[in-house]
């Protein structure tokens, strides 16, 4: 049977404030254990919340930035659940009137189509400790530095039909968070995490199948994995005629399987009021407003400037503006280098590999835009190859010279560009090579004839010690045997 | 000294006559021989309570003395305290000593106050006798000297009964849904709830936040009004906290009562009251005509439902409140738990008493799938019919008065076998916290040698005029005055 | 109305008190006495009013964003049931 899937996306994301939503605890990342939790966040008896303003700003923005209605009256409700991580005994967080109702994000498909997911709304809502499960003489340690942190949390409706299309939206996600500066988008921190609720149903037809929700995915790779796992699992359930079980899954991205962590019967009756610690936040225009002009650009409207201002085509302009931080080191590369395309690709390509290659994000390289731009202008004048190029670029990442001329200098990669010189050195290596240059002249196929200049190239780099410009050589030798 | 007020003392201090030091040591010397009877203190806190006198004495000395510096008083042990156990009269907290201060307890602190302990009261203050204390029950000092045992009121009963029997001058109290009122009428003192939103509840042990408000006990109005200044206020660290001027409280109280417009709420002279209850109060109100004070009849339609919405939306907030004391982090765990939900549930089973327990299952039961509009969302449309009920009354007259409770104090065990006669005695206090409004309960005569209260309700942060009414009433009557035997 | 034995059991569970066999019978009277009290609400007409959650009609003030505490883990963890390497110490989840 053919099978259509159905993906809808929740998506928590750490907004980036200073502080904690209801306390003045810092959130800064790493710290020792409950050395940022306060008397508010350890839910200390007679301890009371006080709403962090920069959560709304954030949350507003967000709202904007998915145009997406802001509710101007939202309230706080108790999710009452216990666990050890969860100090009040509930979760704050908003059911009945959050603040970003609903929205969409148009998403960039691998056929060239852009598909429009939509937003079921976004809730602010606080984070949770963390459990530590290793062993304190059997018991578990709590780090309560979390607890408290502000999220938000996106709710999309099911609009995705394959992993693809999650995972793009995931990153399109992501960079417009990073782009409002928002949140920090460290996944491997936590900073993002996806829970996704997939269910299959017969190929067009109305009905939604059941669905499981598979949580806490931190990478877009486990995320992927998940999915296909997940699809995988139901397919073979379905159609060996049983029935999907509505329930809470986890992946295990390492060992690429899930279990069950809970079935609806088992879910908990959440018993969900409002907050009577906490009034309604009214939003105003002019809070609106003022959110609204802080905006920085987004993804889509960085995408069609690279391709204005820089002539990318719509596959590099895409990429390289949905990572905000990725885009502004292309930025600073493309303004020094001039050359945009050259800058393009030098960041899509040895630089960015590098980065994955060393598990590294752009605020960690060891090289600037600047440096990177340098190193562009003197491959767009000429002054070294490409293999040149890759060593200036070796050298500047490992530390070992953060100057691109001296680097070019110190290890003689310039090339002989000086037209007379290089004439002089093709006529000695052609007065050499009698044999070759009269087969080259007997050749009737250019194809041919082209790949016989190769074999003037060894001699000729040889004589100038590899610092003859190849181009130039070639457009020597062609002149020279007459071609 | 004992009998002398918080403004006497106050004066007394001022003018050189006695030291803080001397009057704390006469205050604790008195506390600790009287109390053994009495019950109505958890802790005595004997020597912070000098340490703070020496520190009030050189700061009068300074120059730089507050109405209240050296003045000795109690908290209830609701309010946390810096270094002293706060353990809300449950065996939950019997070990709990907070890091921190009660917004409350930090303004007392700043203005020089000599805390000489902590007052017992009905555990997490959930009752209306002071019998459910971890601690052991409070007696009322009246009915004493003919032998009886009677209950103090609560939650607020181990204030109330300090007061009464002149082992402070004041105390800190807390109103639910009668707290401060019911154990002021039944010891024969004066106490006042101010309006939701006036008194910080930061560091006061949460019962039910959208009702719970701090507050004073005293033997006059004066002393309370005198109170109400170090304890009303904006608090940032409590978002229901009300950011609203101050007055000074004790610069009205001799405005002149004429015209005064009074109310009578016809649902409060029914029922249960008995004949002499009524004639005390009514003969009270009789005394505020002989002042100018004008008398109508007023209704409030839903107060026969104030009862039951009360009981739905406190055990429904308790229920989430009280989900913090699970012996992880402070407070009491039990022994030897074998996994996460074992710890969860005896320690909770344990920590917790019995009426603490019926309320937080009552409340889980009415915000669960199926039953929160029934009773949960019902309750709170049914609140907003009882707060119209008075902002229809406060459009007639100024204030309304009423008996503060059906009868006196009651024998120690007589309610405590079924809850529900318990949750009566509150029949006249309770739709004022639903409401919000600020009323007070003041000594208005004796049935049968045992204190009546007379209740004052009035609108919206009216606390000045309320203190006025009562201190004028206290100006023409003794019944504040009068000394348990 | 009444609370059944189920019912009991089931919010003992959610409150994550211990309810032992011996006391379920009690609750059960006790309860439902105070659910009795509190039916009465059914009989008020509320079809046009609004719940009320707050006595103030006031709206959430908010605070700004920064750091206005310090570390006080070892006061805190002083009065801590259990505790080591600066983490809370609780029994394991058993599943």
């Amino acid at each position: 049977m053919q099978w259509d899937i159905v993906i809808g996306l929740e998506i928590h994301v750490q907004l980036a404030t200073q502080t904690k939503i209801f306390s003045g605890s810092s959130t800064a990342y790493g710290a020792e254990p409950n050395t940022q939790a306060n008397a508010v966040d350890l839910a200390m008896p007679g301890t009371l919340p006080v709403p962090n303003e920069q959560a709304f700003r954030y949350a507003v923005m967000f709202g904007l930035a998915v145009n997406a209605e802001i509710e101007r009256r939202s309230v706080f409700e108790r999710k009452n659940y216990f666990y050890p991580d969860l100090p009040k005994g509930y979760q704050t967080t908003q059911l009945e009137r959050p603040i970003v109702g609903p929205g969409y994000v148009d998403i960039d498909l691998a056929n060239g189509e852009t598909k429009r997911v939509r937003i079921h709304h976004a809730h602010l809502e606080e984070d949770a400790g963390k459990s530590l499960h290793e062993d304190f003489h059997g018991m578990t340690g709590i780090d309560l530095n979390r607890a408290g942190t502000p999220l938000i949390e996106v709710v999309t409706e099911p609009d995705m039909n394959n992993a693809d299309e999650a995972v793009a939206f995931a990153k399109k996600l992501h960079g417009i968070v990073t782009s409002l500066g928002i949140c920090d988008g460290d996944m491997s921190q936590g900073s993002m995490r996806f829970d996704v609720n997939i269910s299959l149903k017969p190929k067009g037809a109305d009905t939604l199948g059941t669905r499981t929700e598979t949580k806490n995915l931190n990478s877009f790779r486990f995320m992927e994995q998940a999915i296909a796992h997940e699809v995988e699992r139901q397919m073979d359930i379905l159609e060996d005629g049983g029935t999907i079980v509505q329930e809470t899954r986890l992946y295990n991205g390492d060992r690429d399987e899930s279990r069950s962590m809970r079935t609806k019967e088992e879910a908990n009756d959440y018993r969900y009021f409002p907050c009577p610690d906490l009034l309604p936040v009214e939003i105003d225009e002019a809070f609106i407003d003022e959110a609204r002009n802080s905006l920085p650009e987004l993804p889509d409207a960085r995408k069609a400037r690279f391709m204005e201002q820089y002539g990318l085509n719509d596959y590099d302009a895409s990429l390289l503006a949905s990572d905000s931080k990725l885009a502004v080191f292309f930025e600073a590369v493309a303004e020094r280098g001039k050359d945009a395309k050259l800058a393009s690709n030098w960041v899509q390509g040895e630089f960015s590999a590098r980065l994955n290659a060393e598990e590294k994000s752009v605020a960690d390289s060891p090289i600037s835009g600047a440096q990177l731009g340098d190193l562009v202008v003197r491959i767009a004048d000429n002054t070294i190859s490409s293999a040149g190029a890759k060593k200036v670029f070796e050298a500047l990442w490992t530390g070992e010279n953060d100057n691109v001329d001296a680097i070019i200098d110190a290890k003689g990669l310039k090339q002989v560009s000086d037209t007379g010189e290089l004439e002089k050195m093709v006529d000695d290596v052609l007065a050499s090579m009698p044999d070759q240059v009269a087969q080259y002249q007997q050749e009737s196929d250019p194809k041919k004839q082209k790949k016989m200049l190769g074999g003037f190239m060894g001699p000729l780099m040889k004589a100038s010690k590899g610092q003859g410009n190849p181009k130039l050589f070639n457009e020597i030798l062609v002149k020279k045997l007459g071609g | 000294m004992h009998n002398k007020s918080v403004a006497e003392l106050s004066r007394e201090l001022e003018s050189g006559k006695i030291s803080s030091v001397e009057l704390t040591r006469e205050f604790l010397g008195r506390l600790k021989k009287e109390d053994e009877q009495l019950n109505s203190f958890i802790s005595i806190t004997e020597e912070q309570a000098l340490a703070d006198a020496h520190a009030a004495d050189e700061q009068r000395a300074a120059g730089r003395a507050t109405p209240w510096t050296g003045v000795p008083f109690a908290h209830k042990d609701i309010f946390c305290t810096n270094g002293v156990a706060t353990t809300c009269g449950s065996k939950m907290l019997a070990n709990f000593v907070p890091p921190y201060d009660a917004t409350v307890t930090a303004n007392f602190r700043k203005a020089g106050a000599v805390c000489l302990g902590k007052t017992n009261m009905d555990e997490f203050a959930m009752g209306s006798s002071t019998e459910s204390s971890y601690f052991g029950a409070t007696t009322n000092p009246w009915g004493l000297s003919k032998g009886e045992k009677r209950v103090p009121g609560g939650s607020s009963g181990g204030s109330a009964a300090a007061v009464a029997a002149r082992l402070v001058p004041a105390a800190t109290a807390t109103d639910t849904g009668g707290s401060i009122r019911q154990p002021a009428a039944l010891c024969g003192v004066t106490g006042l709830k101010p309006t939701y939103g006036r008194v910080s509840r930061y560091g006061m042990i949460a019962f039910a936040s959208s009702l719970d408000q701090g507050g004073t006990i005293a033997r006059s109005a004066e002393d309370n009004a005198l109170m109400l200044n170090v304890m009303a206020g904006f608090d940032p660290k409590d978002s229901t906290s009300i950011d609203r001027e101050v007055p000074d409280y004790t610069a009205t109280l001799n405005e002149p009562l004429k015209g005064l417009r009074i109310g009578l709420p016809k649902e409060y002279f029914t029922g249960n009251l008995s004949a002499a209850m009524e004639e005390q109060v009514r003969s009270a109100i009789r005394e505020y005509e002989k002042l100018g004070a004008t008398v109508k009849e007023v209704s409030l339609p839903h107060a026969d439902l104030a009862i039951a919405a009360y009981y739905v939306i406190a055990p429904a907030e308790a229920s989430a409140n009280l989900s913090r004391f699970d012996g992880a982090r402070y407070g009491y765990r039990c022994e030897d738990p074998k996994d996460l939900l074992d710890m969860y549930t005896r320690t909770r089973a344990e920590g917790f008493g019995a009426e603490v327990k019926r309320r937080i299952l009552v409340g889980t039961y009415a915000l669960s799938a199926g039953y929160f509009d029934a009773y949960y969302l019902k309750a709170q449309k049914v609140r907003r019919l009882i707060q119209q009920d008075f902002i229809n009354a406060f459009s007639e007259v100024d204030v309304l008065m009423s008996p503060t409770t059906p009868s006196p104090a009651f024998i120690q065990g007589e309610k405590t076998s079924d809850p529900v006669t318990m949750y009566l005695e509150d029949v006249f206090t309770i739709a004022i916290n639903l409401a919000g409004v600020p009323a007070m309960s003041v000594p208005a005569g004796f049935v049968d040698g045992l204190p009546v209260g007379l209740q004052i309700i009035g609108d919206y942060f009216s606390e000045a005029r309320l203190l006025n009414a009562a201190h004028q009433f206290q100006q023409v009557t003794d019944w504040h005055q009068r000394e348990p035997q | 109305m009444t609370i059944s034995r189920k019912d009991i059991e089931k919010v003992a569970v959610l409150a994550r008190i211990r309810v032992d066999e011996e006391q379920v019978s009690a609750l059960e009277k006790d309860l439902g006495n105070i659910l009795d009290l509190v039916d009465q609400l059914s009989a008020a007409d509320t079809d046009s009013v609004a719940p009320m959650a707050h006595p103030l009609d006031a709206v959430q003030r908010l605070r700004p964003d920064e750091v206005t505490e310090t570390d006080q883990r070892e006061a805190f963890q002083a009065i801590a049931p259990a505790t080591e390497n600066g983490l809370y110490l609780v029994p394991r989840v058993i599943e």
